[in-house]
Parts: C-alpha cells; structure tokens; sequence
C-alpha cells in the first residue's frame, strides 16, 4: 500500500503513519545525521566543542600575550587593559595561556581516545572473530586490566614517561581500549553470524578483510559513541594528572597545570587564575558527553523515535 | 547457584593473579632497583650492583615476582626505603582515615542517589527531574578538584563556615567527630558519586516503573507510597549493587585526589607522596590492593545480586 499514498515531506513526524515513515530511501548515516541535528543539546554540545578548537589553535594567530618573559611588575594582575583575562604569578598572559593549555588539553584528549578506539576496535573485533578459547582468553585479558585502578597506574607511568603530548597521549590510550574492545567484541558477536560475513567468506576474505570491511565498519556506531566519551575521560585525565603536578613538562601545559599554579592564590582571591581553565575543562568535557549522548540516541535505530 | 558462585570465585583469583603479575612487571620495568634510592645519586656501579646482588634485584623477574608474591600471601608487603617502615605498617596506620573518608561518602552518596533516582522517574521531565539531570550532568563533567577548589573558596574562604583542611589527627575517633575538618571532603566526594549514581537509578527506576507488578500493585488499590516503597525500591535497587562494585576504582582514586587537596593523611596521599619519592614499594603494593579491592567488590556485587534478584538466583 505504501506507493499509493501521497508522498510526504521527509522532515514532518506529526503527519507520518502509522506503518512508519513513507518515504525516499535514505542511507542509514544521513538519517542518523538528522536525527542528530535535531537534538539542540548536541548541537549546542558541537558549537562549544566548535568554539574551543578555533579558540585554542585560531586565537593565537590573532591574540599575541605574553608567554615567554616572565615579568615580575605585571604578575597577579587582575583582568584589565592589555591582559583581558589578568596574569598568573609570572606575569604570563592568563588568556594566552588558556589558548595554548586548552590546545594541549584537546589534542591529548583526541589522539589518546583515537589512540585506545585504535587498539580497542581491533583487540574486541579479533576477539569476536576468532571466538572459543582465544575469544575468552583475549577477555580475560580485558577483565584483568579493567580491574587495574587507571588514575594509579597511568599516575606511575606518566611520572617517568609523561612529559609530552604524544607520550602522555600513548600513556593513557593505553588504557583506555578496554571499554571500546569489550563493547566491539559484542557488537561482532551478534555480526559475525550474519549473511553478508558468511556471503564474505564464502567469497574468499581472509581475516583481515572480514575485519576491516565488513565487521569494523558495521560496528562504527559503537565506535564511534565511544570515542565521544573516551575524549571527554581522557581531557578529565590530562587535567587531573596536570593539577597532581604529572603531567605536561613546561613549556607545554594544559588546563590542569593552570589550575594547579592558580590553587595557591585561592586565598589571595585572584579567581582569574583558577575559574576560566576549571570551566573551560567543564564546557569542552560537557560538549563531548552531549555529543556523546546525542549520536547514540541517533545512531541507534531502536533509540529513534520512529 | 553454588556452582555459579565457585565459577565466578575462580574467575576473579585468576584475574587477581594475572592482575599481580602485570602491576609486577610494570612497576619492575620501571624502577628495576631501589638501589639508588637507597644509596643516593652518586652511587657507583660496584655499589649497586653489591646492593642489588644482596637484596635479590639481580635474579630473574620471575624470581622476585614468586619472592614478593610469598611475602604478600605471609602479609609482607614490602618495605618503603624512603620512610624506613614496612609497608604493611604504612597502610595500617592510614587506611581507617581513608575508609571513613570513602566510606562515608558511598554511604551518603547511597542515601541520596536512591530517593533521588526514584523522585526523577516518578516526576519524569518536570522542572525537578531536569534540574537534578543538569546538576549531575554538570558534576559528572567536572574535575575532582576543581570541585574542591569551588567549595573551599566558597565555604572555607569566602564564607569560612569549614576549615580548608582536612582533620590532621591521627585517631580515627577524633576524626569522625571533627565536622569543621571533614564535611567539605565528605559532601565532596558525596555529590560525585551522586553524579554518577543518580543517572542509572533514574533509568532503572523507569524501567521499574513500567513492569506489570508496579501495575498490579497499582491496580489493587495500593496507595502510592507503598507502591514506591514496597515494590519499586527494592527493585529499582538492584542495579546499585553492580555500580558500587563497579565504582571501588574510582572511590580509590577520587580519594587520591581528595585527599590531596584536602591534605588529608589517608592512603591517596602516601600514593602520591610515594609517587614525588620514587618510593616504588608503596606504589606496587597500593596498586596491587586496589586492583584486589575492586576484584572482590565486581565479586561481592555479583554475589549481592544472586542472592537478592531470584531470576538470577533460580536460573
């Protein structure tokens, strides 16, 4: 019955019927992506997210402060002409340092959540592949190490090896890949027993080819709602690794190390020092959940209203 | 049901094993030898190498992990170098601190959660419901310290109702009844895991909420008090014991970090003392009885659930 009724403007939900939605065939991503921009929180998450990148790698090449004299006449000034957001107790430009910290912050946290989604992906679609005694040994692996408390060992390996973004980006990518591996492993579990993987092996793909085309592909939803959230963890690692004093080697620092320096002018009231980097590390971690939230409402069918 | 629980048992001492062996070798590759902890900077090669032939750093890893192994099963847990006391002592001294710090808060962070998930899914998107959604949601996105950097610039500086400090006594007793010291860690630690509670009893309630029982109780007149109470918190409970056995790694480390800020002399601070000296026997052992502690707990969660919830028990 559905190519006698009237066609319908895709966009209007009220006015669909009941059987479901009649319309021009769209690809699974260009559904999922208006379903996303329908959401106004994951919008709103993606202009902060949007906003802080062009901040942090933008802002520089049009505000010039002062990150490398110290300057013992300007220290601890509070926000005024020429330092819009004050200076720390070297006289450094707290608005330049939010730029330059926050880009630190941002590229630790990508590349260590691209970094454990890497390993993740391929450790959980091996494992769901391979199954019987190689699946469960590979799992048992994953328990053991997501029994290990994170902040303690990624504290102890970043006191010696931690001193650089990739360094610290590889630290904690390394122990980030668990959540990813178990959540694709179960993702090709339920995939692996599908037509079009045994249609792929029967044509001849190899492991690696059933891996790479058809299985990590078919699980990218999964994947990628991780990511989201592998990112804000990671930000929220950085800092709290930072604000411990074991993080980033000067001269590159990020938002944590900011408020580290700033905590011991909490008394001396100079909020400037401590305020913009803690809400800076709370808005971009919020836009990264949102986002986070959002793709899985969108990208899970049973989720979507219709 | 026994058969279930011995399988789970043995799981976890396997998982414990390979949990000591991995701590073991990763804080082995690291600091090899406290040898020039001990002998200082400018020790010659001879010097340590006598040093470490005399202590048994220079036989086979494998050797000294079954060396420390039989100490840890004898109670030994090794000895710190920098503090000169065993560690065993180190951790006796300190871990009633923390456990009231953690402790505490879990409890108190139970009490709320609970009620909390329960009032947001009865009052499902209404102003209540959404205001507690975006506070969580707020806290959740929040660095530990920068919590305790509001509240003590708010409550111990600005309006100097608590003290910036926590208690610094050594008698536990002492410290539970020091409210000034230990309210502002305490309410803390409390709303973080709120934060993280409060989101899952809201869905599970909700779930809860839909089940025919929840209709039956309804449907015979019950008045909705008691349907909430008697019908719906029990097992709208359930899941919490999963996610307190889930959340032990980040009570530990949420303790690290507060008890940083707060300078409060529990087990987090040793770590993070230990981890500025290099004191690499605290770390190892610290490490070690984390990862044992959330083992028993993800046990100790599964154990609670079979016996509360008779779908698992009876299956």
């Amino acid at each position: 019955m559905a190519n006698i009724a009237p066609p319908l403007p895709p966009l209007d939900v009220t006015r669909a019927p009941e059987g479901g939605e009649v319309g021009p065939v769209q690809s699974g991503w260009r559904l999922a992506a208006r379903e996303f921009v329908r959401n106004k929180l994951a919008v709103v998450g993606l202009a902060i997210l949007a906003f802080f990148v062009l901040f942090c790698f933008g802002g520089p090449l049009v505000y010039h402060g002062n990150l490398l004299n110290t300057n013992l006449l300007g220290v601890n000034l509070a926000p005024g002409p020429g330092h819009p957001m004050g200076t720390d107790n070297l006289g450094f430009d707290v608005l330049a340092e939010l730029m330059k910290g926050g880009q630190a912050s941002l590229e630790v946290g990508f590349l260590a959540a691209a970094i454990g989604i890497v390993i993740g992906a391929l450790y959980g679609a091996v494992a769901g592949l391979l199954g019987g005694i190689a699946d469960a040994v590979l799992m048992r692996i994953v328990d053991v190490f997501l029994s290990v408390p994170i902040l303690f060992v990624v504290l102890i390996v970043a006191v010696r090896y931690g001193a650089s973004v990739l360094s610290l980006s590889l630290i904690i990518g390394a122990f980030t890949w668990l959540v990813p591996a178990r959540l694709v492993r179960g993702e090709v579990l339920t995939l692996r027993v599908r037509d079009f993987v045994s249609a792929a092996r029967a044509a001849g793909s190899g492991r690696w080819r059933l891996i790479n085309r058809h299985l990590i592909p078919n699980a990218l939803s999964v994947i990628i709602v991780n990511v989201t959230f592998n990112v804000a963890d990671a930000i929220l690692l950085v800092a709290t690794l930072g604000f411990l004093g074991f993080g980033l080697h000067y001269p590159t620092f990020d938002w944590g190390d900011m408020l580290s320096n700033g905590i011991g002018y909490l008394q001396a009231g100079y909020w400037w020092q401590i305020y913009p980097a803690g809400v800076s590390i709370i808005l971009v971690v919020m836009a990264c959940n949102l986002i986070g939230d959002a793709l899985r409402d969108s990208l899970d069918v049973r989720l979507r209203k219709r | 049901m026994t058969a279930y629980l011995l399988r789970r048992l043995g799981t976890s001492i396997v998982i414990v094993v390979g949990i000591s062996i991995f701590i073991f070798a990763m804080l082995h590759a690291i600091f090899p030898s406290p040898a020039i902890t001990v002998l200082g900077a400018r020790a010659n090669t001879v010097l340590i190498n006598a040093y470490n032939r005399e202590h048994g750093f220079d036989k086979p890893v494998l050797v000294q992990y079954l060396h420390y192994m039989n100490g840890l099963v004898h109670g030994n847990l090794g000895y710190s170098y920098k503090l000169n006391q065993s560690v065993a002592q180190l951790f006796q001294e300190r871990w009633a601190r923390s456990a009231y710090l953690s402790g505490s808060a879990l409890v108190l962070a139970i009490l709320i959660a609970v009620p909390l998930g329960i009032y947001q899914a009865v009052k499902r998107n209404t102003l209540g419901d959404n205001a507690a959604t975006t506070v969580a949601f707020v806290l959740y996105a929040m660095p530990d310290f920068f919590l305790y950097l509001i509240a003590i610039a708010l409550f111990a500086l600005a309006f100097p109702i608590f003290s910036y400090e926590a208690s610094q006594s050594t008698s536990v007793p002492t410290v539970m009844l020091d409210w000034h010291a230990m309210t502002l860690p305490i309410v803390c630690l409390t709303l973080l895991n709120v934060a993280g509670y409060s989101r899952y009893m809201r869905s599970s309630a909700m779930d809860s909420l839909a089940q025919d029982y929840i209709k039956a109780a309804r449907a015979k007149g019950l008045p909705e008090r008691l349907v909430l109470l008697r019908h719906l918190l029990r097992n709208a409970c359930l899941p919490m014991a999963t996610l307190i056995g889930l959340s032990i790694p980040a009570l530990l480390a949420g303790n690290v970090i507060a008890e940083y800020v707060f300078n409060y002399q529990g087990l987090g601070l040793l770590f993070i003392n230990s981890l500025n000296n290099e004191d690499y026997p605290v770390l190892l052992a610290y490490t070690l009885v984390g990862a044992v502690l959330t083992v028993a707990g993800n046990l100790m969660a599964d154990i609670a659930l079979t016996v509360a919830d008779p779908r698992i028990r009876l299956s």
